[in-house]
């Protein structure tokens, strides 16, 4: 079957091309059934590909397509191997029901077959950076997603915000794919090739920890500008200007999860070094808070969600940098399908209502639209931490593995436990915002439940948001059998063994998230005046939340306002006067020796013939004096 | 003084003169005469070195040919116009002055010094036989050693000729246009 | 005795040059052209009678036929300008100037 694997890029990127040349000439509906069947199929290749491993019996395959530069180990080469078939069915199977919703969400858009151009192109781009054999390989689809993204972030581009969010998310990338870059470099220049075989099998033997916690904290530096992570998280809430049904798909279950993914992969390197791995659960920690606490104070229906991603994403950190890589792997599965379904069910809301994002414009919306508010709900509970949903089973591995290991872990697993509570608050906060209590919507809007092209993934999500936590349950470790081959060798952290911690510690967890879920609906399903003075009753604090602690414009005034008096000073007075002095000085040198020699040039004769004859005299006077010597 | 000088004098004056009258006179027609006389002295010079066929030519063709051709177009194109002789370019005068004040100088340094011959003892090629240049040794010279050279020149004249009649030619039948 | 050849062929060719620097007159200034041609012709002579060699002679040859070549065309020329511009005066013929 993997000898079809090709087929998993190739029919996305056919799709794309396809539609790139022909989308114009469709009707609409037609360019989003096509997209939505290419990549179908590409989950259907993927998911076939992958039953040797469901069996058991499976074993990593290479695929060389093309000999690209043998010499370093880059070749057009697909790696299928536990984690890359998990990856790549994630990738497809969220994203054909994002593309379903997408045509739905997209009706009525005149560039709709364009729309899904670029969502196949992701798609195409992701599956390469999911299923390269090598680092090359993988760096070639880590650029393209982020092309992708910007294309998509910026799709309307017309909105003046819209580009400039396109463009924030892609210097921002940019900054971290340097590093990532950097880090190739100095794997290449340590082991003489990128591919994974290659290096991931002589870590162990030949690095030093020196190198290791270089490679581990510079691939931290694109891991974080990709997954958003602190400080380069920015660019993810500004991404929100895209259509939702791309936040869904790339801003928060599939694009930026590569970073974890790259962290994962590159486990035997971090294995090696404890340092990049602390510095990974770190930044995690520190992210998974920070993001958590602004959360709380959005009132934008999809930047909640957005600070949401940054923070779980964190935690995602947190579970590869404490070397639990099938924690995190599982997490990152998990929020895949409850984020995408909190993302389309907020389109969906956004759709309803006319495309209001203001959460405190809502309100009373669970009887137009039971359906949304049903999903979304399960969603709610379920990246709350609520057993048995999902995001329950996932985050207590996470935070049972911190705990396990100990030490400075520890103090990461408080943070993870608080974390947990704000989660289930915020995002309390905002199911009964929108769903519950008075409706609060601006004239004229008449909000309706979505048609069935829209609901129909989220019903699909939900279910898959409840059901696949089991997956990987203490009563059966059915995931981590599932990727053990991907990590052959690799030392892994777990969650403590026996009933009894797990137990505890799946109390204190579920704890967390039943009491955030309880203040949320204390504090917010209460009329509009009581809650807005209970967010007056924080003062500033809640001021530093809504404004997300104006970490734009410490940015702006520590970054970006130097970079622009650097640029202006080196282009209006470096460039113009030192270096257009400098050409143009030599131009008027010569301009001028020229002119100064024209004059010679008089046009008479017998000027030259005096020249020639002053010159016929010194030569003949050298001939003779070179005679008689 | 042998005969040679006394030639050599009385000819070199003439020569002198012709050549100075070519300079300095105003009229174009004075000055075919200079030059005329200062060829034919040369060519008596020519005689009293031997060199009797170069002499020969000399009278023939410069003094006879080419100077008749310089007459000719000194009457076409106007002998009446006297030549304003005031230098109107600048230093041009001074620049000439300066070359041959140093000429004189390099030429009066070279004959107080002494050191300078004009023909060095050792060159001097020994005479297998009397170097009189005479037609017969001439030819023969010039059939067995310089044919090319011969053959070129040739060629080069007749280029000359047909080069003089396009020039002619093309102004005239421009000027029977207008 | 060659020194004294020599002497008067500088001499002439001294004049020649000097009077190509100061005339204007084109016919004039060909004159001394040929001035300077002769004092050549004259060291040719010389020396090959110093070196006991026909040589001298027959560069001089040469010399006199180019020389004829050369009048040929120039006055040509000389003719041609003067009957486009009426003059003789190569002062006058100085467009070609920077």
């Amino acid at each position: 079957m993997s000898d079809f694997l090709w087929l998993v890029i190739a029919l996305p990127l056919a799709g794309s091309v396809a539609l790139h040349f022909l989308g114009r000439f469709m009707r609409e509906p037609l360019p989003g059934w096509l997209a939505t069947l290419a990549i179908a199929g590409s989950f259907a290749v993927a998911a076939g590909a992958a039953i040797p491993f469901f069996a058991g019996t499976g074993e990593t395959e290479h695929l060389v397509i093309w000999e690209w530069m043998p010499a370093i180990g880059a070749t057009f080469e697909l790696q299928w191997d536990p984690l890359s078939a998990l990856m790549a069915l994630v990738v497809t199977g969220v994203g054909t029901l994002i593309h379903i919703f997408a045509i739905g969400y997209m009706h009525g858009d005149e560039r709709f077959h364009r729309f899904f151009t670029y969502l196949n192109l992701f798609a195409a781009s992701m599956l390469t950076l999911v299923l390269a054999g090598n680092y090359a390989m993988l760096f070639v689809g880590w650029e393209l997603v982020g092309l992708c993204s910007f294309l998509l972030i910026g799709f309307w581009f017309t909105r003046p915000s819209a580009s400039a969010a396109a463009k924030k998310a892609f210097v921002v990338n940019r900054i971290g794919d340097l590093g990532f870059l950097i880090g190739l470099m100095v794997m290449f220049a340590t082991f003489g090739t990128l591919s994974f075989e290659g290096v991931l099998e002589r870590a162990g033997a030949e690095l030093t920890a020196g190198t290791a916690t270089a490679i581990g904290l510079l691939f931290l530096v694109g891991a974080a500008g990709k997954s958003a992570q602190v400080p380069l998280y920015v660019w993810l809430p500004d991404a929100m200007e895209g259509p939702t049904p791309v936040s869904a798909l790339i801003h928060a279950a599939t694009m930026v999860t590569a970073g974890v993914y790259v962290v994962a992969r590159s486990s035997p390197i971090y294995a090696e070094s404890a340092v990049a791995s602390g510095v990974v659960a770190v930044i995690g920690a520190i992210t998974a808070i920070w993001a958590a606490s602004i959360a709380i104070g959005q009132r934008d229906i999809k930047k909640v969600l957005a600070y949401s991603t940054v923070s779980q994403l964190g935690y995602m950190f947190m579970g590869v940098g404490a070397t639990a890589y099938v924690a995190g792997v599982f997490h990152l599965m998990t929020h895949a399908f409850f984020k995408a379904l909190l993302f389309l069910g907020a389109g969906s809301v956004i759709h309803a209502m006319s495309d209001e994002q203001d959460m405190y414009k809502m309100g009373g919306l669970a009887r137009r639209m039971p359906v949304t508010a049903a999903t979304m709900g399960i969603a709610t509970l379920a990246i709350a931490g609520i057993p048995p949903l999902a995001g329950f089973w996932s985050k207590d591995e996470i935070l049972g593995a911190l705990f396990e290991r100990g030490g400075i872990y520890s103090a990461l697993w408080v943070v993870g436990l608080i974390t947990a509570l704000m989660t289930a608050f915020y995002m309390t906060r905002q199911w009964v915002l929108v769903f519950t209590g008075e409706p609060r919507w601006d004239e004229g809007v008449e909000p309706h439940e979505s048609p069935r092209v829209m609901t129909l993934p989220l019903l699909a999500l939900a279910v898959l948001s409840v059901v696949a936590g089991f997956v990987n349950t203490p009563f059966r470790f059915a995931l981590e059998h599932f990727l053990e081959p991907a990590f052959e060798g690799v030392e892994m952290q777990h969650a403590p063994e026996g009933w009894g911690m797990f137990l505890v510690l799946a109390a204190l967890s579920s704890l967390a998230g039943v009491a955030g879920v309880a203040a949320g609906w204390l504090a917010y399903n209460r009329p509009a005046d009581a809650w807005r003075r209970f967010q007056e009753g924080f003062g500033r604090l809640w001021t530093a939340w809504e404004e997300a602690y104006r970490i734009d414009d410490l940015y702006g005034a520590v970054i970006v306002a130097p970079g622009r008096r650097i640029a202006e000073a080196t282009a209006f007075q470096i460039d113009s006067k030192v270096i257009d002095g400098a050409v143009n000085g030599v131009g008027a040198l010569f301009f001028r020796i020229g002119s100064g020699l024209r004059l010679l040039q008089t046009g008479y004769v017998r000027n030259y013939g005096a020249g020639f004859a002053a010159g016929l005299l010194i030569v003949a006077i050298w001939l003779v004096m070179r005679g008689l010597s | 003084m042998t005969a040679e000088a006394v030639i050599f004098v009385l000819m070199g004056v003439t020569a002198l003169a012709g050549a100075i009258t070519v300079v300095m006179a105003r009229n174009p027609v004075y000055s075919g005469l200079g030059l005329l006389g200062t060829m034919l002295s040369l060519a008596v010079i020519y005689v009293a070195q031997l060199a009797h066929f170069v002499a020969a030519i000399q009278v023939i063709v410069y003094a006879g040919a080419v100077m008749t051709l310089f007459l000719f177009v000194i009457m076409m194109i106007g002998v009446d116009v006297a030549e304003d002789t005031s230098e109107n370019l600048p230093r041009q005068r001074v620049v000439v002055g300066v070359v041959a004040a140093a000429v004189v100088a390099f030429a009066v340094y070279l004959g107080v010094s002494g050191g300078f011959e004009w023909v060095p003892a050792g060159s001097r090629q020994p005479a297998a036989e009397a170097s009189i240049g005479t037609v017969q040794a001439i030819g023969e010279e010039l059939f067995a050693n310089w044919v090319l050279a011969f053959e070129v020149t040739a060629l080069l004249l007749t280029v000359a000729a047909a080069g003089a009649i396009a020039l002619a030619y093309f102004r005239r039948r421009r000027a029977v246009r207008e | 005795m060659t020194d004294w050849y020599m002497l008067l062929a500088a001499a002439l060719f001294t004049i020649g040059a000097i009077g190509i620097l100061v005339r204007r007159n084109a016919l004039v200034m060909f004159m001394c052209v040929e001035l300077m041609l002769n004092a050549v012709n004259l060291t040719l002579v010389s020396a090959g009678r110093a070196l006991e060699t026909l040589d001298g002679q027959l560069a001089t040859f040469f010399v006199l036929v180019v020389a004829a070549a050369e009048v040929v065309i120039g006055l040509a020329i000389i003719v041609a300008i003067f009957r486009h511009r009426e003059t003789a005066s190569v002062d006058e013929l100085s467009e070609l100037k920077g």
